[in-house]
């Protein structure tokens, strides 16, 4: 990372709390009476409870109740019949399909559906009787693979999701060079560190306390609200600290509301805790996909056509849907273009959202076929890409807000040592090793939601910041406290954010690259809604710049200057104690006007690549990566460092060892815990570079920066292919990239 | 990462009178009435499960601690559930993620796969008690100035190991860090700061 003097680097506003373990996450808040909550999931994937016996379970020390679809709970929300997406007790699922509703009924629709809540007054009690918790079946055969089910292949509603054409088709059947590939990517589990849960207090009639595990407590509070029937103004949902989400948080999870329901009927705090195998059938997962691209270019390398097919999995309860394909319409200019994107509901439980949502799985297809086609035309894969740029958006005509891919390249190949690079693969050998080198692009929309931020600066020189957002880690709360630093130049270590909590100004939920765009705005307007306050006080009738225009004033270090005349300054504690003002509180809800109309606006990342692969055992080794950030103006540098880095390690797992595996003859995981289920670990990761392109986009909102917790994945896996391929010779479609896969090359 | 092994003391006096008690229930348990009513009310379980909470005396971060824990109580819900210090984190429950390591006589340890009554007598050292007062340990200085994390979960631990790491001299290289510090996971992903952490403390060759 490079050094930018005008933003240097600082440490996380919250590192202190974290490397002491003074972060309380939820499960850490404890309660009078607390109770604590487990579950019991089915054992088969499709069928129907036959029978239920809980009495053991019932008797067992300490246990307080024990929940089935016999006994659950009432969840006045859910108690109208379920029809289209209205009522679930989540965000309505993105387009049709019904929530699945917990402890309903006696259907199993996925394996590991609970099927029973375990309440006891200690967690060791709540774990021994839930096995006690015996539960017959009639199963029935259930389907699990995507392959095997693709005649149930049904295009989402919504025109997102519709069949996309442009141009003329001949362009692509007459292109002199063509390719088609499929490619796939298995079931991945988002797997945060933190095991996931919730912790609810009924503290009146409608009143509830809770501790989540979410991206948006004000979406969790929302959600409860629904679910209860009550006023969400009773309901406070705490989030200060989440321990990583990737996406798992972005929705309120049944088990959760159940859990709340429990802690009513029980009156008095539960505590619900999930197991990691838990983890892979109840918070969602990214899911399995197929897709097939087409593409035709002509000698010279001009696009002239390229089709993108996807096929998803989904729950047979639940439309989910992703933009899998979307970004194959406007990244390259090319003649014709034809996009379909299909799901295939199955006997499996829904997926959600994971960092990089469908582009990090339609990226890996596209810029693989890049490559594949650049190796065909004998061209270099940076060349070709360039050969097919565009400045400006061909699926919505209109110009990109900021896009800097083409400085992204230059700086990306000099830093891997692109010139290295052999166009004839499996023509580096060291030792054992085969050597090659890849990259790959990412895209992802940049926007501005909206939030409204509290600022209170006082006279005793200290500001606090306010805002509902959660920080699930990429360092939100450090991005808000500079933000705040710069416009009203209070020091560092005298600026207060607070986030988190339902109690605080309304704030937008963490996903979709969105909240330093969104609340960063927030805290530029209302901080200098202060700064203009101030102005106002220092030029005005009596004031130390009276005279001065307040327009022309100049705040840095805690002193206001006079713009003409820098010997004319006041700091700002004198000026409010003289003011007679202790403290100056403003909250401002900011959100964006209509300049999303105008531009398209879009982050851009790129990765490269360095790999080792085995010749014996097809064993391969990311030895080297650059991963490049065209996210406008960077904020805070070392957060932002740290999380391009973050997405590069989650690139090497989906490349190289993340894949969730499916008996389908049980339609159960065989592999669900970490032994099994590989994420990256030290081992795994190489020294990582990041370059940070920092050029401010000048439309999407007034501090210019965009987000970068998606494409700091999206594009890594097709780079890391693009490298096996350069060292071996051997095109891998299907991931994760296993030694298997390329074992015997010599 | 070596597992901590110490065998509980059979002849703890309240573990033997709870066998006798045992014994006792037993004897009741052959007159049938007794018997049948006895388990509708719960009454052997109850009975029981006074004195399966076995005494335990254990320094944790060098404050004594006494406490009763059932036989089947981890060392990390011991330490999160019943002392409150919730630094050490659980990410698994199964030893396979590192979020709950924590010294046990100086060794470190998957708290997780260790059970409390086995660490009886035993100096517990968690990330709690790191830090002199207000002055961070140097690991901890570290992993905050190479931003060694984003979510914090993880975190921990992986300082936790790393001072293990370096004290058993196992620090001396990217690589070897990278080798011997393998179990624990950071989902986050900041495992090169993690790796520049460790080496500048090591570095600096500070008594840990
Ligand atoms: S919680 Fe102990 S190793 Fe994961
Ligand atoms: S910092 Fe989040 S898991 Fe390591």
């Amino acid at each position: 990372m490079e050094k930018n003097p005008k933003n240097p680097p600082i440490d996380r506003v919250d590192g202190r709390m974290k490397v002491t373990g003074g972060a309380k996450y939820f499960a850490e808040f404890e309660m009078p009476k607390m109770a604590y909550c487990v579950i019991v999931g089915s054992t088969i994937a499709r069928g129907s409870i036959t029978g239920i016996q809980t009495k053991k379970a019932e008797a067992s020390p300490g246990v307080l109740g024990v929940f089935t679809h016999l006994n659950r709970p009432p969840i006045p929300g859910w108690d109208s019949p379920v029809t289209g997406n209205a009522n679930g007790p989540a965000p309505a699922p993105p387009s049709g399909g019904e929530t699945y509703r917990i402890l309903s009924g006696k259907e199993i629709l996925f394996d590991g559906q609970p099927v029973a809540m375990v309440v006891a007054d200690t967690f060791e009690r709540a774990t021994y009787a839930a096995s006690l918790v015996k539960v017959s079946y009639a199963k029935q055969t259930s389907h699990t693979d995507v392959g095997k089910n693709l005649s149930k292949a049904i295009t989402p509603k919504g025109p997102r999701f519709a069949d996309y054409t442009r141009g003329d088709r001949k362009a692509l059947e007459s292109a002199p060079v063509q390719l088609e590939s499929n490619y796939s990517i298995p079931i991945e589990v988002h797997n945060p560190m933190e095991l996931h849960g919730i912790l609810a207090h009924w503290t009146g009639p409608e009143e509830i306390m809770i501790y989540a595990k979410t991206q948006g407590v004000m979406a969790t509070q929302q959600a409860m609200a629904r679910a209860f029937k009550i006023d969400a103004k009773g309901i406070r949902v705490h989030t200060e600290f989440m321990g990583g989400g990737f996406g798992m948080g972005l929705r309120t999870w049944p088990q959760e509301v159940a859990t709340v329901a429990i802690a009513r009927k029980l009156g008095r705090p539960v505590k619900l805790l999930m197991t990691r195998s838990q983890m892979f059938t109840l918070v969602g997962h990214r899911p399995y996909t197929l897709q097939t691209i087409r593409m035709g270019a002509d000698a010279n390398g001009k696009l002239l056509g390229i089709v993108h097919e996807a096929t998803a999995e989904t729950a047979s309860y639940e439309d989910f849907t992703e933009a899998t394909v979307n970004m194959t319409r406007f990244m390259y200019e090319s003649a014709y273009l034809e996009t379909r994107y299909k799901i295939v509901p199955l006997d499996r439980s829904v997926p959600i959202w994971m960092r990089g949502p469908g582009e990090a799985t339609g990226a890996f297809a596209l810029e693989s076929a890049m490559d594949e086609m650049a190796h065909q035309l004998k061209m270099d894969p940076i060349e070709f890409r360039l050969k097919n740029y565009t400045e400006t958006d061909p699926e919505r005509n209109r110009p990109f807000s900021a896009k800097n891919l083409k400085e992204g390249y230059e700086r990306g190949a000099k830093a891997i040592g692109w010139n290295q690079r052999k166009s004839e693969p499996a023509s580096i050998r060291e030792g054992d090793w085969l050597v090659g080198y890849g990259m790959g692009t990412g895209t992802f929309n940049a926007s501005r939601g909206q939030a409204t931020v509290r600022a209170i600066l006082k006279s005793d020189g200290s500001l606090t910041v306010q805002c509902a957002v959660t920080d699930i880690g990429p360092g939100t709360g450090t991005a808000m406290t500079l933000v705040a630093h710069q416009v009203l130049g209070v020091p560092l270590d005298r600026i207060k954010v607070e986030y988190g909590d339902t109690t605080l100004p309304p704030g937008p939920m963490q996903g979709g690259s969105t909240v330093t765009s969104t609340v960063g705005s927030a805290v530029m307007d209302t901080c200098t809604l202060i700064k203009k306050e101030l102005a106002q006080l220092a030029t005005g009738a009596g004031g130390p710049l009276q005279g001065q225009n307040p327009e022309d004033l100049v705040l840095e270090e805690g002193q206001l200057y006079a713009g003409n005349n820098p010997s004319k300054k006041v700091s700002l504690l004198e000026l409010m104690q003289q003011s007679n003002m202790p403290v100056i509180d403003k909250t401002q809800l900011s959100k964006g006007g209509d300049e999303q109309q105008k531009y398209s606006m879009y982050s851009f990342s790129l990765h490269f690549v360095q790999v080792n692969v085995h010749a014996l055992t097809g064993a391969v080794k990311v030895t080297k990566a650059i991963s490049i950030a065209d996210a406008g103006r960077i904020v805070s540098p070392k957060t932002a460092a740290s999380q391009m880095i973050g997405g590069a390690v989650g690139g090497i797992g989906m490349a190289l060892t993340e894949e969730a595996l499916i008996d389908h003859r049980l339609g159960r995981f065989v592999n669900n815990n970490f032994g099994d289920y590989h994420v990256p670990v030290h081992a795994d990761v190489p020294a990582i570079e990041t370059i940070l392109i920092d050029k401010p986009d000048p439309y999407i909102n007034p501090m210019g920066a965009k987000g970068m917790g998606e494409i700091a994945i999206i594009g890594f896996a097709a780079a890391v292919a693009n490298a096996v391929f350069n060292a071996t010779g051997k095109r891998i479609r299907d991931l994760p990239i296993t030694p298997d896969k390329l074992i015997g090359l010599v | 990462m070596s597992t901590h092994n110490n065998e509980p003391n059979p002849n703890s006096s309240s573990r033997r009178s709870f066998l006798k008690q045992s014994t006792a229930l037993t004897a009741i348990a052959f007159t049938p009435g007794a018997a049948v009513s006895a388990a509708q009310k719960g009454w052997d379980e109850q009975v029981a499960l006074a004195f399966e909470q076995l005494p335990l005396r254990l320094k944790v971060n060098g404050i004594a601690q006494q406490v009763n824990v059932e036989a089947r109580v981890t060392l990390l819900d011991l330490l999160r559930d019943q002392l409150h210090l919730t630094g050490t984190k659980k990410g698994c429950d199964y030893g396979q993620c590192g979020a709950c390591t924590v010294h046990v006589n100086g060794e470190r340890v998957n708290s997780c796969l260790t059970l409390a009554i086995t660490t009886e007598g035993c100096q517990v050292t968690t990330i709690e008690g790191l830090a002199k007062g207000e002055e961070l340990h140097p690991m901890q200085q570290a992993f905050l100035k190479h931003d060694g994390f984003q979510c914090g979960y993880c975190t921990p631990g992986q300082i936790m190991s790393a001072v293990a790491c370096i004290k058993e001299g196992h620090a001396d290289s990217p690589e070897e860090i990278r080798r011997v510090y393998e179990c624990n996971i950071c989902r986050c992903g900041a495992y090169p700061n993690i790796v520049n952490a460790i080496l500048e403390v090591k570095a600096k060759g500070e008594k840990l």
